[in-house]
């Protein structure tokens, strides 16, 4: 198969299989040099939301540099995958970008941060204000141009997320409700690439997190509110996902000094920097 | 004497070993996607894989059917524009150019195999996609835009290809057709082609795995929406498209489910394959 794919077989095979060797003399240099980064006396698994992910790297960096006797490994895997995680111990800190659920209230949570999900369109689209259920019903499928909700008679070409990722499954939960997403919605594979297709085409609707809304697009006003630091500290605005840190049982070690560095200034800060409203406020 | 037949010998098996090796990874890399993803297919169940329209993997559908279609007409869309592009470059540069165009112009052609898909796929989002929004309406990010930029992104096979082929076919036969009175247009329609048939039905198996195989480019202008396309003005998605796309946060059935689209892949691009093999060995006969 991968043979064909080439335009020239013959020297297809025999260009891979001359790199083989050089790339296992790589690989059998570059494993035990990771091995050796690794082995450190205390290691702390952070594991959940893909969505908090890179901000726990993030964290996780500046908190590492600062504390060099700990390895601190954080994984992906969903919002779910770290309530399990957490449930079961196999991670000392889980992460969510959802609330709980009232089954798995028995465990621990700390609100890191705050992400608020802005509706966006093009700038040059006078659209200033929806409810969410027109935002639902467009993304359903069920109004098809912009004439409906205030707009010019133009079609609306909504823009969605991939199937499992954090920022749709925050979207479905507070926007959608029961109505599903119709096959017809554009879907693009971040929040960046969602931005560009609303920012180049004057009669997109698309769904990001606030912190990478720029001046190409603009957020709409969801149920008379703009979303805003103010407005989702106020809980105001309504399409706002908590960053959930959780745990089995009260931290303690390496866990709570971890936790009690992400709530600090220092932490804080970085998570504001990011484009996340922090949960603390100075 | 002795010593050096023992050297040679020492690169022979050294270079069969890794002839092998690479042979090997193929038969791990298809050994692997099945073992991921028959399995689910079958608790599945094929038919609700293969005919069923919703692909909601969290939800427990698992419908592929919008995705094959995308992949099919997306390739199909491509060699519609690729291959008779392609194939009259060719005839071209080996039939009615300058030794010195030619020169110039087939080097310039394979160059742009080695422009990276991503490339082509950032092109068609800022200058087709709008040029498709404005003038045709519809999102732009469609059916046509990821057929335009296949069709583009299989020409360099196409054309080297077909050179070859075309290069290939013994100068008598043209020399024979001239002689009868036949024009050199006659010539190349009537003989030269036929002859060379089955080289260029590879250009053509060859440009078709190139397009059904192409994901970073296709993901970027096609839209990847999960409805049946109603015009070439519709976005659709890809099979390859749908494992790139939701590989990143996909775990337990999503992710099998993933691993199968994989599998239906593979068997398509066999069946393609053969098909396109047998089809142009019949006619040979």
């Amino acid at each position: 198969m991968i043979v064909t794919l080439d335009s020239r077989p013959a020297r297809g095979i025999r260009g891979t299989g001359s790199l083989f060797p050089f790339v296992f003399i790589v690989f059998f240099l570059i494993v035990p040099a990771c091995r050796k980064a690794g082995d450190t006396s205390a290691t702390l698994t952070v594991a959940g939301s893909t969505s908090v992910q890179p901000f726990a790297e993030k964290l996780a960096e500046t908190y590492m540099a600062t504390h060099p006797g700990l390895a601190i490994n954080v994984q992906g895997g969903g919002s779910t995958a770290g309530v399990r995680a957490a449930e079961t111990g196999a991670a000392q800190i889980g992460m969510s970008s959802r609330h709980l659920k009232d089954s798995e209230k028995a465990l621990r949570q700390v609100t890191i941060a705050l992400d608020g999900i802005a509706i966006i369109v093009n700038a040059a689209n006078p659209v200033k204000g929806l409810t969410r259920a027109q935002v639902a019903a467009i993304f359903a499928g069920e109004v098809p141009r912009w004439s409906a909700v205030g707009g010019a008679d133009r079609p609306i070409h909504f823009v969605s997320r991939e199937e499992g990722s954090g920022t749709r499954g925050a979207f479905e939960e507070m926007v959608m409700g029961k109505k599903d997403i119709a096959p017809r919605a554009l879907v693009q594979d971040s929040n960046g690439a969602v931005r560009e297709i609303v920012a180049s085409d004057p009669d997109a609707l698309g769904y990001i997190s606030l912190g990478l809304v720029d001046r190409r697009v603009r957020a709409v006003a969801i149920d008379g509110v703009l979303a805003t630091h103010e407005t989702i500290v106020a809980k105001q605005y309504a399409v706002v996902r908590p960053f959930l840190f959780l745990s089995r049982a009260e931290p303690a070690g390496s866990a709570k000094a971890f936790i009690d560095f992400v709530l600090g200034p220092d932490g804080q800060r970085l998570l504001g920097l990011e484009g996340l409203i922090p949960a603390v406020q100075p | 004497m002795n010593t050096k037949r023992r050297g040679e010998r020492a690169v022979e098996l050294s270079l069969t070993l890794i002839a092998v090796s690479s042979v090997a990874i193929l038969f791990i890399i298809t050994f692997f996607i099945f073992k991921e993803g028959l399995p689910f297919i079958l608790e599945v169940g094929p038919g609700k894989m293969l005919f069923a329209l919703d692909w909601a993997p969290t939800k427990g559908k698992f419908g592929l059917l919008p995705m094959i279609v995308g992949s099919l007409l997306a390739t199909g869309g491509a060699l519609l524009i690729g291959v008779p592009l392609g194939l009259s470059c060719a005839i071209f540069l080996v039939e009615f150019s300058k030794p010195r165009v030619r020169r110039v112009l087939k080097p310039a052609i394979e160059l742009l195999a080695g422009i990276p898909s991503v490339v082509y796929g950032f092109l068609g989002v800022v200058f087709l996609v709008p040029l498709i929004r404005t003038h045709l309406g519809g999102p732009g990010l469609s059916l046509l835009a990821g057929a335009l930029i296949l069709g583009v992104m299989i020409l360099p096979t196409v054309i080297s290809i077909s050179i070859d082929a075309l290069e290939a076919v013994p100068r008598s036969y043209r020399e024979g057709s001239l002689a009868l009175g036949a024009t050199t247009a006659q010539t190349v329609t009537h003989v030269v082609i036929p002859a060379a048939r089955s080289g260029i039905v590879t250009a053509v198996i060859l440009g078709m795995g190139r397009a059904i195989g192409e994901t970073m480019a296709v993901i970027m202008v096609t839209g990847n929406a999960l409805d049946l396309p109603g015009s070439p003005l519709a976005p659709i998605r890809t099979l390859t498209s749908n494992i790139a796309l939701e590989l990143g946060y996909a775990a337990g059935n999503h992710q099998k489910a993933l691993f199968a689209t994989g599998v239906i892949l593979f068997v398509m691009i066999m069946i393609l394959n053969l098909a396109a093999t047998a089809t142009s060995r019949r006619r040979a006969r």
